[in-house]
């Protein structure tokens, strides 16, 4: 039984490796230098487990095979339950290897937080001192990214480019659901949380189109909220931020809020200029002209709250303006849901 | 679905006849199959007048075995609802991978992995796990039953009114899209305004508190009720995991409570907790869910270790290695189970420190874990190992648990859980540790203990085929699932652009889903003809496998009472130190036993409380206030019920020993 | 176990392994189960509190304690809860003292002064409610609503548990069954008092001084 499961096993691996040939697997043959020291984390962290986790196997088939019932010849000792040599081993041994992942777990995660402004280029490389990163602002929208170059002054949505060995900072916010920003070749992920900015520095170590998605389901879009990162040359990446200001379009509020209404497998567009305190707006979800930021209502709540006059919301919350289609200011009214204002105009009027 | 807006008639809430999905023919079909099933079985018991006997025997029964029974019994059923969503997942995903779109858009295709997820944990780890702690734990202590046998049966009927709930989702209305967490805000009023968070919230509150009351219960029998000189360090080792278990159940089931009420007060009456305006926090949700949901998965291993510390002694004719670090290791487990629940979202961005701290704890948890299995197999070292199905299931976890458990400390370590997380790679991570813990565990444990239960063992040739499809089934499923997450693909995704690679790995994966579907199909095949042999299979002297603990001193089945006088314990392995050292069976001086009268109180409440939870579905505002006054009252009346209990006469419990007394005659 | 502890071993020195002479009667486990069943719903509490503690400053530019909190009104509803856990006290010693008449009269008692916390709660919350800070204006009032109202629900069942029981103790007297009754609601209001210490200190004073 216990050969036969051997086998079995074993041929049922071989199938699989010959199909893994013509598979890209992205997270061992990433293009990112962060991507690559995450890649050898898991190298690391696996060859420390297999020190322990090989033998644990190969222990559970030989004991299992030698002291079967059938095999007369092994010992039998049914007064053998106790050993502490044996327990100090059993012990000390996965001690051993959780100090020494324990230690390399310190010292990655702190090297390699998304927070974490990159120190060098590649291996072999240290970033030069006076080396500025490219900023990309990403906001996940129902169900595509769009994607603002502060630094250029222009958006894109469902495509992103950089520089090859160029460190990039993106900062990362959310409109609707918890979203998750993901470039596999690159780097690791991070939410993109409504009324949050998240932050993650990472580099393209070498031109080509990689995929970028969402790791995080939001909705019914949610699985074609993919996207294309783009790692060019200096002069490849200078000639598409030229091609995309060369557009008409502009990415004003208005057009934000358009934009943010939800629809699925959006196409590639460009906005060949973005206002520059959009992101800002976004992450404070005050896009609307009307509404207070949450910085504001955050300060003012720091200060001790809006006292008995703030218990009107409408009054607290508004900045002003009603406009005919949001007749009580736009202060809890999200656009970007048309039905639900519908049901609540229905049930005011 | 949701950019309709919604009627409410006072009578029926938002339900309405749109809310029946008559235009899905998938669904429809499946209605009509269950549905003529449900006639069939209907017509079958009341031709052969079996209502009464239901009713009075199972339904009404406060008896700790016969609860864990039907406790399996469900657990089995909503397998095949589970494990048909798998199947309809696995196909999708080999489809869609061709850049096709497949059968299931995103609107069906997240009510299936919801649904599979919501049920295979709520709906049949959890009650096989309560079920067989239910059934085996009292036996083993050398009590009559557990402390509190109503709250046993009406724990029962709560966890049967949530798959009642979550079954009716099926066909009226629809399920939670959310993943089977059901994050905010996208479980939140805003973006999920439909039924289906609703049931998903209802469905697991009543539940909730079946399994909170049955953590209860347990600890109390554990605590108060062993037999006299059973020590703690003298429990079986099934009984301490079943003891660290329901301590867990009941510190942390309220976490779940409190988590999903906020969820519903967010839903129902506008408030602001995990909102992204008004100063609510998906994130403390995030939190919430997970100081609970960590524990849970702890749950759910502890009991199927403690399954795998007994089988292993028994069939390896020996005393399980290391009796006192397997007590400690057992209760480290439960300890850090605690302190680890972020490193489900180090990528919520908590920083380094925070992160590092919890992914140092995780990785700290491996240790006892370790020191279980190398206990193991030294148990098992100079043993003489009988490969029996329950062994067999004991081999095949031993080796997918260690795998998997190596690939979750891998992803422990934060770094590489940002390029890991949310991939298929999770996926095959917990499958593998689910599959090749609990279900195995729950598997082995079922072959283990069903002679006890029916007098009978299960066919041995039918259970080695059921555990070799599982064990390569498993296999074939899940390895290409660790290659896609390393590939970079997403969990919960419907549509794919078109990738060969990736069909051939999905299509991998679907023939192992295919051999894993034979695999229950030989398990079913094994209870049928197990049944149909049941003579020459029979157990007669109550001890099949010559076990070492109590359970094994009864006959099997065992009667009411379990045991016609209290057992008096001497040492670890009490049935094998009383086997070892000449115990007699008294043949006579038996005495009148003290017993729980059946009561029908714990299917009504939980019937009543299930009519609440619809009418809060669907917003039929008087049968949710009707169904919960309904449900006080009931409980109101039932504690004016002062007469509970019963003895069972000497005279019968002398002729039921002296049954036994004669079947042990004739097999010697 | 201890009060019919068995002979582990016959006068000749063999072991016993069946407890054949006399009755093997567990400890009644009613307290224990209850008491940790308490402690289950004491973290539900401790989910509360900490939703408190995070969202409890989100005031989302709305009022804050300091311009809702009636502190004098407070001090009165702590009193008749902290008064309702005395007269109970007095109910448990009446029953312990098997006076079936004056227990139940302290019963009702304590019913009152924990009626009247519950109506000055109730006014509490309407007159917030009808200001405008209700529950949906922010996370803070969200958060404050479902951990008072949460320990407001569970004085509710109390009472309606009280009265039944003072039903039964009326029909059944103070036998063994409704002690352990008495016990069990005993450890409930007690506990309900323990946590309203707790919202007391640390959502209303904490609120307006902090």
């Amino acid at each position: 039984m216990l050969i036969s499961s051997r086998i079995l096993t074993r041929l049922s691996i071989l199938p699989l490796l010959a199909m893994l040939g013509g598979c890209d697997i992205v997270l061992l043959n990433p293009a990112g230098d962060i991507a690559l020291q995450q890649r050898n984390l898991i190298y690391t962290a696996v060859g420390l487990m297999l020190l322990i986790v090989v033998p644990v196997l190969i222990m559970t088939l030989v004991i299992a095979w030698k002291y079967r019932e059938g095999n007369s010849k092994a010992e039998y000792d049914p007064d053998f339950h106790h050993s502490t040599k044996i327990e100090i081993v059993v012990w000390g041994a996965p001690i051993a290897i959780i100090l020494a992942l324990g230690a390399v777990t310190w010292i990655a995660t702190h090297k390699l937080d998304p927070k974490q402004p990159l120190t060098r280029i590649d291996a072999s490389t240290p970033l030069p001192a006076d080396v500025k990163p490219l900023e990309i602002e990403v906001v996940a929208l129902d169900w595509k990214w769009l994607f603002l170059y502060p630094q250029q002054g222009f958006a894109t949505v469902n495509e992103v480019a950089a520089p090859v060995n160029v460190p990039i900072r993106f900062k990362i916010t959310g409109t609707t659901a918890m979203n998750s920003f993901f470039v596999p070749a690159l780097a690791g992920q991070i939410y993109a949380m409504p009324g949050m900015q998240s932050e993650l520095n990472a580099i393209v170590n070498r031109e080509g189109v990689f995929k970028g998605m969402s790791a995080n389901v939001s909705g019914a879009g949610f699985s074609h909220m993919n996207f294309k990162f783009h790692g060019l040359s200096q002069q490849g990446f200078e000639e598409w931020v030229a091609k995309a200001k060369a557009g008409t379009d502009t990415l004003d509020r208005t057009k934000f809020l358009e934009l943010a209404k939800p629809t699925e497998k959006e196409p590639v567009r460009t906005f060949a200029s973005a206002d520059p305190a959009l992101f800002d707006a976004v992450v404070n979800r005050c896009v609307e002209e009307d509404k207070i930021c949450m910085r504001d209502i955050m300060h003012i709540d720091m200060l001790g709250g809006g006292g008995k006059a703030g218990i009107n919301k409408e009054q607290a919350l508004r900045m002003g303006l009603c406009t005919p289609n949001a007749p009580y200011g736009s202060a809890f009214y999200s656009p970007i849901r048309e039905d639900v204002t519908k049901n609540e105009e229905k049930q005011a009027g | 679905m949701s950019s309709i807006p919604e009627t409410t008639t006072f009578l029926f809430g938002r339900l309405s006849l749109d809310s029946l999905p008559l235009h899905e023919p998938v669904v429809v079909a499946t209605f009509c199959g269950v549905a003529l099933g449900g006639i069939v079985l209907v017509a079958a018991l009341t031709y052969f007048r079996l209502w009464g006997y239901l009713w009075n025997e199972w339904f009404t029964s406060i008896d700790h075995k016969k609860i864990g029974i039907m406790y399996v019994i469900l657990a089995i059923i909503m397998l095949f609802r589970g494990f048909a969503d798998a199947v309809m997942m696995r196909i999708q995903q080999v489809w869609a991978s061709t850049g096709a779109e497949g059968y299931l858009n995103s609107h069906h295709y997240d009510q299936v992995y919801t649904a599979h997820g919501v049920i295979m944990i709520f709906f049949v780890a959890m009650p096989l796990v309560t079920g067989l702690m239910n059934f085996v734990v009292p036996l083993q202590i050398g009590a009559r039953d557990v402390a509190f046998p109503f709250l046993n049966n009406f724990s029962f009927w709560m966890t049967a009114g949530g798959v009642v709930l979550t079954m009716i989702s099926l066909f009226v209305g629809e399920f939670a899209r959310t993943g089977w967490l059901a994050y905010p805000p996208l479980s939140g009023i805003e973006y999920s305004p439909g039924v289906g968070v609703d049931y998903y919230i209802w469905g697991l509150q009543i539940a909730g508190v079946g399994t909170l009351l049955s953590g209860v219960n347990l600890l109390v029998t554990i605590v108060k009720m062993r037999a006299p000189g059973m020590t703690l360090m003298k429990m079986p080792v099934f009984t301490w995991t079943a003891l660290c278990t329901n301590i867990l159940i009941v510190a942390v089931f309220p976490v779940l409570t409190a988590t999903l009420a906020l969820l519903a007060l967010d839903r129902y009456a506008g408030t602001n907790f995990f909102t992204s305006d008004l100063g609510g926090n998906p994130m403390m949700y995030v939190n919430l869910i997970w100081i609970w949901g960590h524990p849970e998965v702890y749950i759910l291993i502890l009991p199927a270790f403690g399954v795998f510390s007994e089988i292993v002694a028994t069939f390896s004719r020996k005393r399980l290695f290391g009796y006192v670090t397997m007590v400690w290791a057992t209760a480290v487990i439960t300890l850090l189970s605690y302190v680890v629940w972020l490193h489900h979202f180090f990528t919520m961005g908590s920083g380094a420190s925070v992160n590092t701290f919890f992914g140092i704890t995780t990785m700290i948890i491996s240790v006892p874990t370790g020191v279980k299995i190398f206990n193991w197999l030294f148990t098992m070292y100079k043993g003489r190992i009988k490969f029996d199905v329950p062994m067999l299931w004991t081999m095949g976890f031993l080796i997918t648990f260690t795998i998997g458990g190596m690939t979750g400390v891998l992803m422990a370590v934060p770094p590489a859980d940002f390029v890991l997380h949310n991939s298929l790679f999770l996926i095959a991570h917990f499958h593998n540790v689910i599959i090749g813990g609990v279900v195995f565990g729950m598997l082995a444990g079922i072959v283990y203990w069903y002679p006890k239960a029916f007098g009978y063992r299960l066919d041995p040739f039918w259970g080695k085929m059921s555990f070799w499809f599982w064990f390569i089934g498993f296999y074939f499923a899940f390895m290409p699932l660790y290659v896609l997450g390393l590939m970079g693909v997403t969990r919960r995704l419907s549509q794919f652009e078109a990738d060969t690679s990736l069909t051939v790995l999905f299509g991998v994966a679907a023939f192992g889903v295919v051999l894993i579907a034979i695999g229950i199909g030989c398990f079913v095949l094994q209870l049928i003809v197990s049944y149909i042999k049941r003579d020459q299979l029979r157990d007669e002297t109550g001890d099949p496998w010559n076990g070492r603990t109590l359970e094994w001193s009864t006959s099997s089945p065992p009667p009411a009472y379990n045991f016609a006088f209290t057992p008096v314990v001497h040492d670890l392995d009490a049935w094998w130190d009383m086997k070892t050292r000449g115990y007699k069976r008294p043949l006579a001086g038996f005495r009148p036993i003290h017993m729980p009268k059946n009561t029908g109180a714990g299917i009504i409440l939980a019937g009543l409380s299930t009519a609440c939870g619809f009418g809060l579905i669907w917003h039929m505002w008087w049968l949710a206030i009707g169904g919960l006054a309904a449900t006080i009252v009931a409980a109101i009346v039932h504690t004016f019920n002062y007469n509970r209990d019963y003895y069972i006469p000497a005279e019968t419990v002398a002729s039921t020993e002296e049954a036994r007394t004669e079947a042990l005659a004739k097999q010697a | 176990m201890a009060n019919h502890a068995p002979s582990f071993t016959t006068p000749g020195g063999e072991p016993v392994f069946m407890m054949t002479d006399k009755d093997h009667h567990p400890e009644n486990g009613t307290s224990l189960g209850f008491w940790i069943y308490l402690m289950s719903d004491c973290l539900i509490f401790a989910s509360l509190f900490a939703t408190y503690a995070v969202l409890g400053k989100s005031y989302a530019a709305g009022p804050a304690p300091k311009d809702l909190f009636d502190l004098e009104l407070v001090a009165v509803n702590t009193a008749m809860l902290l008064f309702s856990s005395i007269t109970y006290g007095f109910a448990m010693l009446e029953a312990y003292k098997k006076n079936v008449g004056r227990t139940i009269v302290w019963l009702g008692i304590t019913g009152l002064f924990g009626a009247a916390f519950i109506g000055i709660e109730l006014y509490e919350f309407s007159h917030l409610i009808h200001e405008g800070a209700g529950p949906q204006r922010s996370a803070f009032l969200s958060a404050f609503f479902a951990l008072v109202g949460t320990h407001g629900l569970h004085v509710t069942v109390g009472l309606i548990w009280l009265v039944t029981l003072m039903v039964q103790v009326g029909k059944h007297g103070v036998g063994p069954a409704n002690m352990r009754r008495l016990s069990c609601l005993s450890m409930f209001w007690h506990f309900l008092d323990v946590i309203w210490i707790g919202v007391f200190s640390f959502v209303y004073l904490m609120g307006v001084i902090g």
